[in-house]
């Protein structure tokens, strides 16, 4: 054997040793078959559409963030106005990003346009219509662009954080689509929408409010009857949980009075961990801490309060409402009756804070597991059943040198699987799209290659010079279809998303994969028989 | 072994027949795209809710309509899923049309269906869950709280995994039903664990194995951008064709390309299959092979063109694709093998899907020698040019190989 030809048999072993480190891995050689199986579909990971799970898209509404700063300027507009003593009629919010400031008196308007552009400069300030002295302050398009990024950003950390804590593997949280505000979740494995949408919708809004009548009411009207009609000043009105949601039937709904300010939010919150209730056996509470400047706020509260409620208020929903027995400075419980899933749920919610804005959902996917599983098994039993069939088929056809070709096509494999595993690509539906087309323009390869060869053959060339000019001949037309096609999969990788990309991805990976198999591993297995077959031999193709 | 050895067809003098076929195929495809007015959209592409319900047994679809009539809900359609491999599957699709806008309508829709479902067929019992529906971590909520096994503090982990497995058993084994607890035996499940089950769970004669929802806003962003994309990589071809032969070559090749992408899509009409997602991949998959044909047969012309300068193009064409037709007839018929296996086997979620290769791979390899070839040919032709080929590419097999 020529130093040449052992030097590329070395360089195809060493490629396919990488391939094989790639999805069975080394540094713990596994010693059984089920712990390489295990390695090797812990490595090549699995779509949605074939493992199961869940998929969101949901949209973020900017819009809100945008407005709540509006009116955050207002505020501040107004206060500036009225510290200067300047005289105005009114300041009102015109829309989303735009704010009047209506009948200025004349003499002032120009020391007012000063302030507001000195104190605001990311709104533009420009003469309102119609007005002998007004201004309509407008968001500049650049600050409205900030927030939105800004909005999109936090929204995005903050479903991740409640994603995450699920403790579900792989999550995915990211932007998705074009400049439309949308994110995309998907759950490998979670065949439970409604788990994560909760966690993800959650407000997360904790408020501690002082009961002020220790009886709930059965219904709004029985406690507004209670009160003569009229809530006692600086109170309001709080729903109390439903419980044991479950099992369908409605729960009897109860009512409570509350004081309207909250002596601590949410954002006094410094942690929220679940525990087992010490109470109600089999079930979970959530421990929470506070901050030290609440604490502060909260002790001298609770010890002038010593004997009434405290509602523990979640989303405008009162959860319990326990007795202060003595002063409390920075923890608390929230007990309610919550499941360890539920109060799982509870702690990263508080934990993690709160959305930004709203989100709308787009698009929801659920695949179950058995549909998944059985997409996989079809998949896999048609494939393996098809390529019994060419293999088959090769060698009947070509003899000796369809062995070759069966060679290149289950390396061609090898090799497009192990690129999966080393880029963490994940295997889809349309991704087994592209290994189909791959497998086909592999199976063509050959086809074309051998062809060629016999055409020269029959032209009664030596095998030798038959072979050469077999492969130089095909590998124009192969290198054309390939980089035809390569060329179209990059347009769609770039401009398509999801599914097609899949698609794409798996196909580019398997067409450079087959040009390696089909012309160069083909090639040096052709010269290898060459060199060690007698002189005057038929070349079995 | 050798199928052909040598042939002499006059593919060219065929032309004629192939353009009044195709023009046939594409105004009945086109008539029946019209007739529909427009192809079947799946979910995916026109927005809506999907439920997939796999039964125990036979899917009693006229109590299932009923208890939707029931729920207020009319715009439904039950699709009862049959394979060829499998024809009683034992499973339905109940599609919702999209009528609101926001995501309370999604939802609505969703729970609409499940609840029309459980009044209907679940036997349901009051304070209890169905376990059909119940994901791991409802049943290990259930094992932790009740204990079976009397573990103790220590418990978590060990019902965590139990709960697992319980899902697992039902997921892969029985194919997400299980209608009585007791079937959880078969896992090795102790008695207590079952007995604590039955207390918090019911069995349903079904399980829901499939939701999709989409909103209406995503639908139609999908399908603008399939379609842009789809250009766009038709476009790339194009220019490498026509960079790499003349722009003919790559004008007649895509629209080749183009008219299976038509066909296939008229006979998705004809036989009433829906475009999905998958089957976009499906389309693109067959413009690859298609194109993979095409280009085989150009390469020979190109080659032919140098070999032969004094033929006239027509003739240098017939023998180019007689040449090639022994690689031509086995590649297309092992692809065509392998997706007519995967559309035996490969399942409801494959079937549309494996169609669009099928009818693919039959009309992608029919029009690189019936449709691509004779458009280059009466191109050369109409300009006065069929008498003396001319190929303006780089030489065969000079600038190449040194690579």
């Amino acid at each position: 054997m020529s130093s040449n030809l052992k030097w590329k048999l070395i360089f195809i072993v060493a490629v396919i040793l990488v391939c094989f480190v790639g999805l069975f891995g080394i540094p713990n050689p596994p010693k059984s078959f089920a712990a390489l199986k295990s390695n090797f579909t812990n490595r090549i990971k699995l779509g949605l559409d074939l493992q199961g799970g869940t998929h969101l898209i949901l949209q973020v509404q900017v819009q809100e963030a945008v407005s709540q700063e509006t009116d955050q300027v207002l505020d501040n507009v107004t206060k500036a106005l009225r510290d200067k003593t300047i005289r105005y009629d009114e300041v009102r919010k015109l829309s989303d990003t735009q704010i009047l400031v209506h009948n200025l008196a004349p003499e002032q308007a120009g020391t007012a346009r000063n302030i507001i552009s000195d104190q605001f400069p990311d709104w533009d300030i420009a003469p309102a219509p119609g007005e002998a002295s007004g201004y309509l302050l407008t968001m500049k398009a650049s600050h409205v662009a900030d927030i939105s990024q800004r909005t999109m950003d936090q929204a995005e950390e903050t479903i991740r954080r409640r994603i995450d804590a699920l403790g579900l593997t792989e999550p995915l949280v990211a932007p998705y689509g074009q400049g439309d505000n949308e994110i995309i979740v998907e759950l490998p494995g979670e065949g439970d929408p409604n788990r994560a949408k909760s966690v993800i919708q959650a407000g997360g809004q904790l408020e501690l409010h002082l009961v002020l009548d220790s009886t709930p009411y059965p219904s709004e009207a029985a406690a507004m009857a209670a009160h003569g009609g009229v809530l006692p000043p600086n109170s309001q009105l709080v729903q109390g949980k439903s419980s044991a949601s479950t099992s369908g039937q409605p729960s009897p709904v109860s009512w409570y009075v509350v004081d309207r300010v909250p002596v601590v939010t949410g954002r006094d919150l410094r942690s929220a961990t679940a525990v087992r209730s010490t109470k109600n056996i089999g079930f979970y509470d959530v421990d929470f801490t506070l901050s030290t400047d609440a604490g502060r706020r909260f002790g001298p509260f609770t010890e002038q309060n010593i004997g009434k409620q405290l509602g523990i208020v979640l989303e405008h929903r009162l959860q319990t409402a326990p007795v202060i027995n003595g002063r409390i400075d920075d923890t608390g419980v929230i007990e309610g009756q919550f499941g360890e899933q539920e109060a799982n749920d509870l702690g990263l919610v508080l934990r993690s804070g709160a959305l930004p804005a709203s989100i709308k959902y787009l698009e929801e996917r659920t695949v179950g597991p058995s549909l998944g599983a059985d997409s996989i098994r079809h998949g896999v039993q048609a494939s393996i059943v098809s390529l019994l069939v060419v293999m088959i088929f090769m060698v009947v056809y070509y003899r000796l040198s369809g062995v070759n070709a069966i060679v290149a096509l289950i390396l061609n494999l090898i090799i497009l699987l192990a690129a999966l595993a080393y880029f963490g690509a994940v295997l889809t539906l349309p991704g087994i799209a592209g290994v189909i087309l791959t497998i086909g323009m592999g199976v063509d390869s050959n086809v074309l290659i051998f062809e060629r060869i016999r055409e020269e053959l029959r032209a009664s060339k030596a095998p030798v010079s038959a072979v050469d000019m077999g492969f130089k001949r095909a590998f124009l037309t192969i290198i054309d279809t390939h980089v035809t096609t390569v060329v179209s999969a990059l347009f769609l990788g770039l401009f398509g998303t999801g599914p097609v990309r899949g698609f794409a991805i798996t196909l580019v990976i398997g067409l450079l994969a087959n040009l390696f198999t089909s012309v160069y591993v083909s090639r040096v297995i052709f010269d290898w028989h060459l060199a060690e077959m007698p002189r005057e031999a038929e070349l079995s193709i | 072994m050798e199928f052909f050895k040598q042939v002499d067809i006059d593919w060219m003098g065929k032309a004629k027949y192939f353009f009044a076929l195709s023009l046939t195929l594409l105004l009945v495809g086109g008539a029946s795209l019209i007739a529909h007015g427009g192809p079947f959209y799946g979910i995916d592409f026109k927005g809506g809710t999907v439920v997939d319900v796999r039964f125990a047994g036979p899917p009693p679809i006229d109590t299932i309509r009923n208890g939707l009539t029931q729920q207020g809900i009319v715009n439904t359609t039950i699709v009862p899923v049959s394979d060829i491999s499998n024809p009683n599957s034992n499973e339905v699709l109940i599609n919702l049309e999209e009528k609101g806008q926001g995501s309370e309508a999604l939802d609505a829709g969703k729970s609409a269906i499940l609840n029309a479902l459980h009044a209907t067929l679940g036997s349901g019992e009051a304070g209890k869950q169905d376990f059909n529906a119940a994901g791991p971590s409802a049943i290990s909520d259930v094992l932790v709280r009740r204990d079976p096994l009397s573990l103790g503090a220590t418990a978590g982990d060990r019902y965590t995994q139990l709960a697992k497995q319980l899902v697992d058993f039902r997921d892969k084994n029985r194919g997400g039903v299980i209608t009585n607890l007791n079937d959880l035996s078969a896992t090795g499940a102790n008695p207590a664990v079952i007995a604590a089950l039955r207390d918090a769970f019911y069995t349903s004669n079904f399980a829901i194995v499939n939701v999709e929802i989409v909103g209406p806003k995503v639908g139609s962003e999908l399908r603008r951008q399939a379609v842009v994309v789809t250009l766009y990589a038709l476009g790339g071809m194009l220019v490498y064709i026509a960079f790499r032969f003349e722009w003919v070559y790559g004008a007649a090749a895509v629209l080749a390309v183009f008219h299976d992408v038509l066909i296939t899509l008229g006979l998705f009409s004809i036989f009433h299959f829906e475009i999905s997602l998958t089957v976009i991949a499906a389309l693109l998959t067959l413009v690859g092979y298609s194109m993979n044909d095409t280009i085989v047969i150009f390469d020979r012309i190109r080659e032919n063109t140098r070999l032969m300068r004094r033929e006239p193009l027509r003739v240098i064409v017939n023998r180019s694709i007689n040449q090639t037709l022994s690689r031509t007839i086995l590649t297309s018929g092992l692809t065509f093998m392998t997706v007519l296996v995967l559309f035996i086997m490969g399942g409801q979620v494959l079937r549309a899907f494996s169609f669009a290769l099928v009818v693919g791979i039959l009309v992608g390899t029919y029009s690189s020698f019936g449709i691509a070839a004779p458009l280059v040919v009466a191109w050369n032709e109409w300009r006065g040019q069929g008498a003396t080929a001319v190929i303006t590419g780089p030489a065969a097999g000079n600038k190449l190989r040194k690579t």
